[in-house]
Parts: structure tokens; sequence; C-alpha cells
């Protein structure tokens, strides 16, 4: 067998590849070593150990709904929002208007979170004040909108609209992209039929978009599941567990409940909450893995039947 | 049904620049014409403003008329949707949409018009559609599976049948063989010809032989440099512009002198 010639670019650049995988992967290990053992003894701890005064379970579960809950209101916003500017900017808008409007839509990922925190705080949630009362009195008999509204708007669904706010500049530059990759083929196929542009879009944008779609979705969701700072602003948490949207009592999530509850933490309390962000870290990882399960599902079943 | 195209004193510009100067020609019903001449002479362009296909392309404008069926399709009244769906078009590469099958890529344009197509026309439509297009004993036990399985020849049949589903008066082909295999091109040549007695067929090709071999009528385009505007040389019975062309410059191309 003849040994290829080694070259020192290719030695050097394969050095520095591996080097910088094996770093992201040694950082997640430790992330998740650092976590697992200084977790355990706040998971086994018994209530009257820590100052929340509960088994572990009980004190997480809440955390845990509250988490999902404001994130999948949050996508559940974000997601119509960010497909319609995003095929605004691809498909609509004439090219002199797309390029700004892409640019300040970029401009909005760079402001940082307490920003909109403070938004939410001292803009949105008294402007919603109005809006949830009356919520609260013609949509009364659907259970997300019971009431009692709340008095300062400091609420789960102000939360959730902060965080799609903060969610729809990701979910659109990725749309964006991926609307664009539109073979011009099919798009001119649909309009050749006589489609209007919005059934061209629905012809050929979007089933050569959807699984680009899921995946700028899920990127998005996994920002919305670990946000910190303008959750635990905005919303005036009591730990319970209640799908109302309006109300002054609602669920923390784990990433704004470690914020907040950090500093005044000691000994088991503090194993506790880094408990909490082990859970954090372990939905993240699941709803990583089926993003890509969903996103891979489609392709790998089109390559099983070519 | 089918009827003749007439064009006169057409420009077509992108931007500024004019890329197809003063075109004359009256495409006849019921034959096939073909359009032929170097790359970058216009005649795509020209095909693709035949239904407004070319406007998809930013700051496309025209001028001058294209009468269709007694309506100008430049008239301001003219809606371009309404354009392309009398004036189909099948494209240079087969293009399917990938995600439907091969049934419901038929039915894309008839379900445009009509949401709810009941089972049994729509059943009709497709097995109508697929036989004109010579697909149909071919597909006819695997219409649901996806039509980016077939071989590019019956992926372009597809494509066919699936601009005549819509019922359209006129074909507009662009290049349609220039993807497939000798033997895929003499099966949609033979197509070209049947299809011819109910539709007008306008096609650009680059191959002199298949001009001849599939079309009535040949118009040649040409241009006098890079940078100048296409133009309509000269057009006539496809036999009488082989054997015996007015023009030194068409002969020169058909002579395969330059281009």
């Amino acid at each position: 067998m003849n040994k290829t010639i080694q070259r020192p670019g290719d030695t050097i650049f394969r050095g520095t590849a591996v080097a910088a995988a094996t770093t992201i992967l040694v950082t997640l290990a430790a992330v998740g070593i650092f976590l697992t053992i200084k977790g355990i003894p706040g998971m086994t701890a018994s209530p009257e150990e820590v100052k929340h005064g509960t088994t572990f379970l009980a004190y997480v579960a809440p955390l845990v709904f509250g988490t999902l809950w404001a994130a999948a209101l949050a996508l559940a916003i974000a997601t119509p929002v960010a497909i319609g500017v995003a095929l605004f900017i691809s498909h609509y808008a004439p090219r002199k208007l797309a390029g700004p409007v892409g640019y300040v839509i970029d401009l909005l990922a760079a402001v940082p979170s307490v920003v909109f925190g403070a938004w939410g705080i001292m803009t949105l949630a008294p402007a919603m004040r109005g809006p949830y009362a009356w919520l609260e009195d013609n949509l009364g008999f659907i259970p997300f909108f019971a009431g009692p509204a709340s008095a300062t708007g400091r609420t789960m669904l102000t939360a959730a609209l902060v965080l799609a706010v903060m969610v729809i500049p990701i979910m659109t530059a990725l749309c964006r992209e991926i609307f664009l990759q539109t073979p011009r083929l099919h798009e001119e196929a649909a309009l050749a039929l006589g489609a209007t542009r919005w059934e061209m879009v629905r012809m050929a944008v979007f089933p050569h978009a959807k699984s680009g779609i899921v995946s700028a979705a899920m990127l998005a969701l996994g920002r919305a599941l670990g946000e910190t700072m303008a959750v635990a602003m905005v919303l005036s948490a009591s730990g319970v567990v209640t799908f109302n949207l309006i109300s002054s009592t609602n669920p923390s999530t784990i990433a704004a409940n470690i914020a907040l509850s950090f500093k005044e933490a000691s000994g088991l309390s503090v194993n506790a909450l880094i408990a909490t962000g082990l859970v954090l870290f372990v939905i993240t990882f699941a709803v990583n893995f089926v993003a890509r399960l969903i996103v891979t599902g489609p392709n790998r079943a089109k390559a099983a039947k070519s | 049904m089918a009827h003749q195209i007439e064009v006169s004193n057409l420009n077509i510009y992108y931007g500024d620049f004019l890329a197809v100067e003063d075109v004359n020609i009256t495409i006849e019903a019921r034959s096939v014409t073909a359009f032929i001449g170097p790359s970058g002479c216009g005649k795509s362009t020209f095909l693709r403003s035949l239904n407004r296909m070319h406007e998809e392309i930013k700051g496309a404008r025209v001028e001058g008329k294209v009468m269709s069926n007694g309506h100008n399709l430049y008239d301001s009244a003219m809606d371009p949707v309404d354009v392309r769906r009398q004036i189909g078009m099948v494209f240079q590469r087969p293009n399917p949409f990938p995600t439907m099958s091969i049934e419901q890529n038929v039915l894309a344009g008839p379900r445009l018009n009509n949401k709810r197509l009941k089972k049994s026309v729509a059943d009709d439509l497709v097995e109508q559609s697929l036989t004109r297009s010579g697909l149909w004993n071919e597909v006819k036990d695997r219409l649901n599976k996806p039509g980016s399985g077939l071989s590019g020849g019956q992926q372009q049949r597809l494509c066919i049948a699936r601009a005549i589903a819509v019922e359209p008066d006129v074909l507009l082909m662009d290049e349609p063989c220039s993807a497939l295999d000798p033997i895929s091109t003499s099966v949609i040549e033979d197509l070209i010809h049947q299809l011819k007695d109910d539709y007008t067929i306008a096609i650009v090709t680059h191959n002199m032989q298949q001009a001849a071999r599939v079309s009535d009528n040949t118009a040649f385009f040409n241009l006098d440099g890079v940078g100048k505007p296409g133009r309509l040389i000269e057009h006539g019975p496809t036999e009488i512009l082989f054997s015996t062309p007015s023009n030194p410059a068409t002969e020169a191309y058909i002579q395969g002198r330059f281009g």
C-alpha cells in the first residue's frame, strides 16, 4: 500500500479542526458533569433542608411547566409573524425595501434581553392591561382567559409576547434564507400554470422550505426555553400550574427562577437550583434532538424510496 | 381552442437594455413554430414574453403588441395570471413539483382554478392528460408515487401533461429536450407532432435538426454583437428557410458556420 503524502498545510488544518470539534464536546461534557455532580444533592434533599420546603419533584414540576408553556406560546406567536416577514422580504417586497427590512430584523437580534425585559415591564405590560380586561369580559369562558385579569399586566401572555419578539429575528433570518433558496425552476413551473404569487408560494416555496421552517422554529424554541432576563423581569410568578394567560398568578420558568433565587440561596438550596438547571439542560437537548429527527426524517424517507 | 398569436413591433427591455428589437411575426394556429439562433439572440426572452413569464425578472418590460384571440396580452386590463392559464409553458429542465405525486402534479394547475374538483372529473383529467402526453401506460399503476422518481424524459412528459391539463390554447416550449437523452428526445418530438393537432406550439431549440424535424415554420433570430439587441432576421415555412434562406446570416447559421 502506498503511503499518501502528508502536506503540512493539511496536517495543520486537520489538527485545528479536530481540536475545535473536541473543545465543543469537552465543554458540553464539562457542563453536564458540573450540573450532575452539583445537582444530585439538591434532588435528594429532604423538604426540611431546603428553602422552598418541598421535595425536588414538587419544586421543579411547575417550573418545567412554566418553561415549556412560555416557550410554546412564544413560538406560536412568533412562527406566523416570522414566516410572514421572511416571505415579504424574499418574495413580495421590492428590492429597495427588502434590504433595509432584513437589516432591521437582524438588528433586532442584537438587542440585549435586558432591554426587551425593560420594555416589557415598562411599556408592554401597562399597555396590555386594557386588552386583558377585555379578554376576561368577553372571552372569559375560554380557560386561557379566565382571569381575574392582572392589574399590572405582568402575565404569562406578556412574557410570551416579549419572548416572541426576541425569537422573531432569528426565525425570520433563517426562513428568509430558506425561502430564497427555492429552486427557480419550481417557482416558474407554478407561475406558468397560472398561479398567483400566493399560490406559487404554496406550491413551490412552502414544500421546499418545510423542513427548514421546522428547524428554524426549533432553534427559536431552544432560545425561548433558555431565555432568562426578559422573563425574570416581566413575569409575576408564584409557582402555580395554570393555563390562565392573563392572571397575576403564573408559573415561573427554570431560567428566570434561577436568576431570581440564586442570590439569596445557600447550602442545599443552591444545589436544588443547579438541579433545575440540569433539568433545563436535558429539556433543551431533547428539543434539539426531536428537531433533528423532524428535519432529517422526510429526507431519509425520500432516500429510502429512490 | 388553439388560435394564432400576432406579434407586432415588439421591443423587450431589461431595465434600459433593449434585449429584443422590433419583432413582427404571426405564430400560426395548430402548427409548430421553431425559434432558432445563436446564444444570446433573444429567442428564449421572446418566447417568455409570449406568456409574460419574462416579467418575473426585475425591470423587464415590453413595447408593442402581442395579440391572441383578439386580446392584446399586454393590455393594462390583462392579468398575467390569466395570460399564463391560456398560454402554457414547458421548460428546459423537467420541473415536476418534488413533493407532489404524479397525479398531484397533473392536477396542480386545474386545482388552482377549481378547488373542489370532483374525484371522477379529476381522475378523468389525469388519465386524459397523461394519455395525451404519452405517459399513461408507463405510470398508470403508480400515480401516487412522487413525480421526481421518474426518468428525465418521463418527467418532461409529466410536465407537458401538467401544462395541457389546464387546457391552454398555446404551448410554449423552451428547449424542452436539451436536458434529455436522444431516445427521450425523439419521444418528445413525436409527442409535439401529435399535440399540434390541438395546440399552437412555439418551441425554442438549439438543435437545428430538431427544428427541421418538428416544426412547420421556423424563425431565425440573430444579434449583431455582444450588447446589441437580438432581432428576428427571417421567418417562414421550415423547408424553405432551411433550403433557400433569403438572408446570408441565416444560411451561415444553418450551415453551421457560426453559433
